[in-house]
C-alpha cells in the first residue's frame, strides 16, 4: 500500500466481549476497520487470541454518546448522599448467601 | 477422496512396519506426502512474516501475523510427523533449517514473493480454500496423525479463507485503483494453482485424499469470492509445476537463505 492515509479514512470501533455465557459484554478496548464485518474480524483478531472470549459486539465510536466531565458534578454527585438509595437498613437473615 | 465416507480405508503403518529392511514403498510416499503438506505452510508462514510491521494498518499487521503463526504451528506438527515416519533421527528443526532448497516439496505458489496486499490476499484466497478442501478430507482420511493435525488445522484455515475472501471482496469492489491492483494479484497468483492439484502418488491412492480431487470443490469456492468481487477469473495457462519434486523457482532459496542462516551459523542455539 503506497498511501498509509487510511487511518484517516477507517473510523474507530469499540470493542464488548463477553467472557463466558450468563456475563455481560464489558467494554474490551478500541480498533480501526474498514467496516462493521472487518471490525468484528480485527476484535477477534487483537482482543480474543487468548481464548478471552465466547461473542463480540463492536459499535462504530462515534454511535456512542457519553457523558462529559463537564457534566460529572450534576449526573453524578447527587447520587452520594442518598444512601436509602442502597439497601443498607435492612437485616440480612442468617443462611442466605445470595441476596 | 476416492474412499466413500464411513469405510475405513487399511491403516497405513500397521501395514507397512518391516522391522530390519527397507521401508515399504508406501512409508516412504507417505513421508513425501506429509513434507508437501507441511512445506506449503512452512513457506507460506515465513512469506507471511514478511508482512509483519508492514501490514497497511495496525489491526491487519496482527491478523496477518495470526495466519503466519497457524500455519507455522500446522508445519511444526507435520515436520515432526514427517520425521518420525522416516525413522532416521531427523527433528522438525532438522526438517526445517537443515534441508536444502531440493529437498523441499511446497508447491511454487506459496514460495514466490509476496509484497503487495493484493498479491497476499489473492494467493491466501488460492491456498488457504485448497487447504480447507484437503485438511476437512484428511481429518476423516486413513492416517490417525494427519487426521488429527487437519481436524485442528481446519478451523484455523477456515478462517484464513473467510480474512482473504474478505479483502478481495472489499478490493475488487471498490476504488478503481484497489479494483485493477486485486484483478492483477489474481491474474499473477491464477497460474500456479494448477500445481496444488498434483495427483497423488499412486502408492498412497485410495489412503488419503488425492489433491487431483479437490480441483472442482476449490475452484468453485474461489471462482464464488472472484465474481461476488465483480473481478473476473483470470483465463491463463498454468505455470509449470514440479515443487513436489524439488524442482523450485528461484525465489525459494533466498526464503530459505534467510530463515535458516540463524540456525546454520549457530547450530542449536536456542532462546
Amino acid at each position: 500500500m503506497s498511501t498509509p492515509t487510511s487511518t484517516r479514512d477507517w473510523p474507530l470501533w469499540e470493542v464488548f466481549v463477553r467472557a463466558r455465557r450468563g456475563l455481560s459484554h464489558v467494554h474490551a478496548g478500541s480498533l480501526h476497520a474498514p467496516d462493521a464485518e472487518m471490525a468484528l474480524r480485527n476484535a477477534r483478531d487483537l482482543y480474543t487470541r487468548r481464548g478471552e472470549g465466547v461473542s463480540l459486539w463492536v459499535v462504530k465510536s462515534s454511535d456512542i454518546e457519553a457523558s462529559t466531565p463537564d457534566e460529572r458534578d450534576p449526573f453524578f454527585d447527587p447520587a452520594a448522599d442518598k444512601i436509602y438509595r442502597h439497601p443498607t437498613f435492612y437485616e440480612v437473615p442468617e443462611g442466605v448467601e445470595h441476596l | 477422496m476416492s474412499t466413500p465416507p464411513g469405510s475405513s480405508p487399511p491403516p497405513l503403518r500397521s501395514s507397512d512396519e518391516q522391522p530390519g529392511g527397507d521401508p515399504a514403498p508406501s512409508r516412504t510416499s507417505l513421508v513425501e506426502y506429509t513434507l508437501g503438506l507441511a512445506d506449503d505452510a512452512l513457506v507460506s508462514a515465513q512469506r507471511m512474516g514478511w508482512w509483519i510491521s508492514r501490514a497497511p494498518e495496525l489491526e491487519e499487521d496482527v491478523a496477518l501475523a495470526n495466519i503466519g503463526l497457524d500455519q507455522l504451528g500446522q508445519a511444526r506438527s507435520l515436520l515432526t510427523y514427517a520425521g518420525e515416519l522416516e525413522a532416521a533421527g531427523r527433528s522438525e528443526d532438522d526438517l526445517a533449517y537443515l534441508r536444502d532448497e531440493r529437498d523441499f516439496r511446497n508447491v511454487k505458489l506459496v514460495e514466490r514473493p509476496m509484497t503487495d496486499f493484493g498479491v497476499a490476499m489473492a494467493r491466501l484466497l488460492l491456498f488457504s480454500t485448497y487447504q480447507l478442501h484437503l485438511y476437512r478430507a484428511l481429518a476423516v482420511g486413513g492416517d490417525a496423525t494427519l487426521s488429527a493435525i487437519a481436524a485442528k488445522a481446519v478451523k484455523e484455515v477456515a478462517y484464513h479463507v473467510d480474512h482473504a475472501g474478505h479483502w478481495v471482496l472489499r478490493l475488487g469492489d471498490g476504488t478503481e485503483e484497489s479494483r485493477l491492483r486485486m484483478q492483477a494479484a489474481l491474474d499473477a497468483e491464477w497460474p500456479y494453482l494448477d500445481e496444488l492439484f498434483t495427483p497423488i502418488d499412486p502408492a498412497l491412492a485410495g489412503r488419503l485424499p488425492d489433491p487431483a480431487a479437490l480441483r472442482d470443490a476449490v475452484l468453485s469456492d474461489v471462482r464464488r469470492v472472484v465474481s461476488e468481487a465483480t473481478l473476473s477469473v483470470p483465463e491463463v495457462p498454468p505455470a509449470l509445476g514440479g515443487g513436489r519434486q524439488g524442482l523450485h523457482t528461484e525465489h525459494l532459496g533466498y526464503v530459505l537463505a534467510e530463515m535458516q542462516h540463524l540456525h546454520r551459523s549457530h547450530p542449536g542455539v536456542t532462546w
